[in-house]
C-alpha cells in the first residue's frame, strides 16, 4: 500500500519536473541569447543593490565589507544631521525643477517658431547649431564656460568693464550660479528638447490649421488656440515624468561647470557631486546612506510619478 | 495684413539668427584661444577673433604627442569595442524578448526593467569594482559596467516587435535556429533601431571621463580617457601656470619664448572634441529619432 501511495505522489512530481525542463530545453536557445546581459546585469546592478548594506556599516577598507562592523542608523544620523543634509537637498531638488520648467517653457517656444519657418534650408541650419552642445561633454562645456567667466580673461568680465563696470569673480561668488546653471545647461539640451516638442507639432493634424485659416484665424491665435491646447498633453506628461528624477543632479554639470570650487558649494553642490566627493574621500559608510536615501526617494518618485501619468495616459506610462 | 505676417516672419528668422550664434560663437571662441599668441592672451585676455595669430600651442602638443595619442587610443577603443559589445548584448536579449513564446519572457522583463527603477548608488559599484572585481587601472572598467542599459534594450525589444512574425516562422519551419534568425534576419532588419542605439552609446563613450575619474590612478595616466585628459589639462595648466609666476623667470628667458600653457590647453580641447562635432551633426536625424523611438512598455 505505502508503495502505491509513493507511487500516486510521484509521479505528478515527476511529470511537473520533465515538464519544466522540457520548458527550459524548448527555450534554452533563447535562455542563451537572453543570458550574457542578464549576467551583465547581476554583476554590474543587483550585486551593488545588495552593496546597500555598506550604508548600515562602519565600512573599513581592510575588512572589507562582510567583516565591517555594523553601526546601525548612525551614517544616517550623520548625513540627516548635518548642515549638508538641507543645502544638497534643496540644491538637487531646486535645480531639477527650474531645468524642467526651462526645458518645458523654451523647448516649446523654440518649438513653435521653428514651426513658423518654412524655408527647409534655414530650418537645417537652425536645429544643427543648436544640437551642436549636444556632441560635446561636459568637460569641453566647461572650457566654452571657462572662456566666458574666468575672472581675469573671460569675455563677460572684458565685456563688463567695456561698458564701465567692474569685473565679476564668478568662480567665488556663489549668487550668481543659480542663474549660470540653468543657462549652461539650457544651453546644452534646448536643441533637443525643442527637436521632440518640434516632431510632436509635426504629428499634429494639418487641416485644423487649414480651416482656422480659411476662418480667418491669425498665426498668433492658431498659435494660442490649436498648437498649445494639442501640446499640451504632451508637455504634461513631459513634465510629470521628469518628475521622476528630480532627486538626482546631472554630475558632469555641476561638477564641471562650477569647477568643484569650495566656495561656491552652497550653490552648486548636489546629492551627486556630494556622493563623488564622499567615494574620492574615502567615506564610504556615510556616503553610501546618502546614495541609498537618493535611491529610495527616486524609486518612490518614479513609481509615484509614473501611476499619475497612467492615468492621464495610460499610453505614455513608462510601466 | 499680408505685411504685418511678413514682419513676424522677419523677426522669427532674425531671433533664430542671433540665437544661432549663442551656439557657434562660443564653440569657435575655443578654436580662436587655441590660435591667439600667448602673450596677447595674458594682456589682452580672451577674444572671439585672435589679435595676433599663433600656431604655437599646436607645435607644442605635436612635439610631444604621446598623450594625446594614448588618449585617442583609448577613447577609440572604448567607443568601437565598446559599444560593439553593447550593441551584441543589448540586441541578443532583445530579440529572445521580442519573441512571444519565450516561456521567460516576463521574468526577463522585469528583471531587466528593475534597474531602471533602482540602484545600490555609486558607493557600492565603486567597492565592488575596486575591491572585487579589481578593475582599478584595467581599461576594460569603461566598457564592462555600462555594457547594458534597461532603456536600449527596451528601445530595441519594441522595434523588433515590429517585425512580422512570419518571418521568424518560415525560418524555423525550415529549419533555421534561434542563433541563425537573430544574426542573419533580425539584425539586418534592425539597422534603423540599431544605428540610433548605436550611435548613442558610441557618442557616451566617447565623451566619458568620470570612470577615469574614479579607476584610473596618476600612475596609470596612459589609460585616461581624451576628456578626463582634457579636464586634467585644465587642472595641470593652472598648475603650471603657478609654477611659472613662482620662478624667478629664468627659464621663460632661457626659452625666449613663453610657454603657451593657456593655448594649449585650449588646443587640446579643439583636437579632442573638433572630430566629433564635424562627425556627428551629420547623423542628426538618429539622434533626434532616439528621442521619440515607439512606446516602452513590458
Amino acid at each position: 500500500m505505502s508503495t502505491n501511495e509513493l507511487k500516486t505522489v510521484k509521479k505528478p512530481m515527476t511529470l511537473r519536473f520533465s515538464k519544466q525542463k522540457k520548458r527550459l530545453i524548448d527555450n534554452a536557445q533563447l535562455l542563451t541569447l537572453a543570458m550574457p546581459a542578464m549576467i551583465f546585469l547581476f554583476i554590474f546592478c543587483y550585486i551593488p543593490m545588495f552593496g546597500i548594506i555598506i550604508a548600515f556599516k562602519d565600512f573599513k577598507p581592510i575588512l572589507g565589507v562582510f567583516d565591517s562592523p555594523w553601526n546601525g542608523f548612525k551614517n544616517f544620523e550623520f548625513f540627516f544631521m548635518s548642515q549638508d543634509f538641507f543645502r544638497i537637498v534643496r540644491n538637487t531638488v531646486g535645480y531639477a525643477l527650474i531645468f524642467i520648467a526651462l526645458k518645458i517653457v523654451l523647448g516649446v517656444a523654440i518649438a513653435l517658431m521653428l514651426n513658423e519657418v518654412r524655408s527647409r534650408k534655414a530650418l537645417k541650419y537652425y536645429q544643427t547649431t543648436m544640437i551642436l552642445p549636444h556632441f560635446l561633454s561636459w568637460v569641453v562645456v566647461g572650457y566654452v564656460s571657462y572662456i566666458l567667466l574666468k575672472p581675469s580673461s573671460g569675455m563677460l568680465n572684458q565685456m563688463i568693464r567695456f561698458f564701465g563696470g567692474e569685473g565679476i569673480d564668478w568662480y567665488s561668488e556663489p549668487n550668481v550660479w543659480p542663474v549660470i546653471l540653468p543657462i549652461v545647461n539650457s544651453w546644452k539640451h534646448i536643441g533637443m528638447d525643442s527637436i521632440m516638442f518640434y516632431a510632436a507639432l509635426m504629428g499634429l493634424d494639418a487641416e485644423v490649421y487649414e480651416a482656422a485659416t480659411i476662418d480667418g484665424a491669425t498665426k498668433w491665435q492658431q498659435t494660442m488656440k490649436i498648437s498649445i491646447p494639442l501640446l499640451a498633453p504632451i508637455i504634461c506628461i513631459i513634465g510629470i515624468l521628469a518628475m521622476g528624477s528630480v532627486f538626482r543632479g546631472d554630475f558632469g554639470l555641476f561638477y564641471q561647470i562650477p569647477r568643484n570650487v569650495g566656495a561656491l558649494y552652497p550653490t552648486t553642490d548636489v546629492i551627486d557631486t556630494y556622493v563623488m566627493r564622499g567615494v574620492m574621500d574615502g567615506s564610504i559608510g556615510p556616503t553610501a546612506a546618502v546614495g541609498l536615501v537618493q535611491s529610495v526617494v527616486g524609486l518612490i518618485m518614479v513609481v509615484g510619478t509614473n501611476l499619475v501619468v497612467k492615468k492621464l495616459d495610460p499610453d505614455s506610462s513608462l510601466f | 495684413m499680408k505685411k504685418r505676417f511678413s514682419w513676424g516672419k522677419v523677426l522669427i528668422h532674425v531671433f533664430f539668427i542671433l540665437f544661432s550664434l549663442t551656439f557657434i560663437l562660443p564653440i569657435l571662441s575655443v578654436l580662436s584661444v587655441s590660435l591667439t599668441d600667448e602673450s596677447v592672451i595674458t594682456q589682452a585676455g580672451y577674444s572671439l577673433i585672435p589679435k595676433k595669430f599663433s600656431t604655437l600651442a599646436y607645435s607644442y602638443i605635436f612635439s610631444n604627442p604621446k598623450k594625446i595619442i594614448d588618449g585617442y587610443a583609448v577613447t577609440i577603443f572604448i567607443a568601437s569595442v565598446g559599444t560593439v559589445l553593447s550593441l551584441l548584448v543589448t540586441t541578443s536579449v532583445a530579440y529572445a524578448l521580442s519573441r512571444k513564446n519565450f516561456a521567460y519572457r516576463k521574468f526577463v522583463t522585469y528583471y531587466i526593467f528593475f534597474t531602471m527603477l533602482f540602484s545600490g548608488g555609486l558607493v557600492p559599484s565603486y567597492i565592488l569594482i575596486t575591491q572585487y572585481l579589481h578593475l582599478t587601472n584595467n581599461i576594460w572598467v569603461y566598457i564592462l559596467p555600462g555594457t547594458i542599459s534597461a532603456w536600449n534594450v527596451i528601445v530595441v525589444r519594441t522595434f523588433m516587435q515590429g517585425i512580422p512574425d512570419a518571418l521568424v516562422e518560415s525560418a524555423k519551419i525550415d529549419g533555421a535556429s534561434e542563433y541563425r534568425i537573430y544574426l542573419q534576419i533580425i539584425i539586418p532588419l534592425s539597422k534603423p533601431v540599431l544605428a540610433t542605439i548605436g550611435l548613442l552609446t558610441m557618442l557616451a563613450n566617447w565623451n566619458s571621463w568620470q570612470p577615469s575619474m574614479l579607476y584610473i590612478r596618476p600612475t596609470h595616466s596612459h589609460l585616461y580617457t581624451l576628456q578626463y585628459l582634457l579636464q586634467r589639462m585644465l587642472l595641470d595648466a593652472q598648475f603650471a601656470q603657478d609654477m611659472a609666476n613662482l620662478a624667478p623667470g629664468s627659464l621663460a628667458m632661457s626659452e625666449a619664448v613663453e610657454v603657451p600653457s593657456e593655448g594649449m590647453r585650449f588646443a587640446m580641447c579643439v583636437l579632442a572634441a573638433g572630430p566629433m562635432l564635424v562627425v556627428f551633426p551629420f547623423f542628426q536625424k538618429y539622434f533626434s529619432k532616439g528621442l521619440t523611438v515607439g512606446a516602452v512598455k513590458g
